[in-house]
């Protein structure tokens, strides 16, 4: 049997550690990996929605594909019953505690999926062209304005993809897949180079 | 590539959708009486037109929710769609 020791390498605690670093600078299309963050699925029905965003400080949209933000955090509409939560710093449990203290009672589903996916950001002139070479969406503003967040696909990988800035896209997807996902963006926007 | 109109999300394309065989299947309410040949029909037999079809798609890369169709699967075009729970709309044997 093969002897594991307390000094060998750490299993790499970021799915895209590796691949950031290599990466190359290319002002119309940025891509960046960004910290944890506090990632929590809600679904529930009407009373429960209501508490919950009061609990959450932001208002859970009720209009399909919409993201209300106030104080660094987000709420994403994924479904007519579904949403995702999403709140700056690693630690979810403070607030997972306080949304589940104010819909005591109420049939609601929530769940603490922080370390299920990771975030990546496209941003530059260029971010929805490069989104687009493996995304059908139209990302123009009209169609996909700021404040919209949709999951959908990028290649054959589901992503959660959300419009911050008109050219600012964050990109969520299941870690396992986010290598393949990071090098599609990568492929996209070699011709940028 | 086919776009299909969601119920909740608008025009998405075809690649976020799932099909979910024929619409408007009900279950029978007490299949104890019912004979083999019933039960059988009920599990196995649709009627696979040719012309307009009412039928469930889901868009899971989206919303995740299901909802009906009505698609001519002659075409293959998407005549409507419609939420899950409402009644087919009244709509000819042709829909263009």
């Amino acid at each position: 049997m093969v002897e594991t020791t307390a000094t060998a390498e750490p299993l790499a605690h970021y799915p895209l550690d590796a691949l950031a670093a290599g990466t190359r600078a290319i002002g119309a299309a940025r891509l960046t990996a960004l910290g944890p963050v506090s990632r929590l699925a809600f679904r529930g029905r009407e009373a429960a929605i209501q508490a919950a965003g009061e609990a959450f400080g932001v208002a859970l949209p009720r209009e399909a594909n919409r993201r209300n933000t106030a104080n660094g955090r987000h709420a994403l509409w994924l479904g007519p019953d579904e949403w995702i939560l999403l709140a700056p710093g690693a630690d979810p449990a403070p607030l997972f505690a306080a949304i589940e203290t104010a819909t005591t009672g109420l049939p609601h589903s929530l769940v603490d999926v922080s370390a299920r996916s990771v975030t990546l950001e496209v941003a530059g002139s260029k971010a929805a062209y490069v989104l687009n070479q493996g995304n059908p969406l139209d990302l123009s503003l009209d169609a996909f304005p700021v404040g919209t967040s949709t999951r959908t696909l990028f290649h054959k990988a589901e992503i959660v993809l959300s419009r911050i800035t008109p050219d600012t896209f964050h990109v969520d997807v299941w870690r396992s897949f986010a290598p393949y996902v990071w090098e599609m963006l990568e492929d996209a926007r070699r011709e940028l180079a | 590539m086919l776009i299909i109109n969601c119920p909740w999300c608008g025009a998405r394309p075809e690649i976020e959708f799932r099909y979910g065989g024929e619409a408007h299947v009900a279950r029978p309410a007490d299949p104890a009486a019912m004979s083999d040949q019933e039960w059988a029909d009920f599990l196995y037999n649709r009627t696979n037109p040719k012309g307009l079809h009412a039928e469930r798609w889901r868009h899971i890369h989206g919303c995740g929710r299901y909802f009906n169709a009505v698609r001519d699967t002659v075409s293959d075009f998407f005549v409507t769609t419609y939420k899950a729970g409402e009644p087919r709309p009244d709509i000819g044997e042709s829909g263009q």
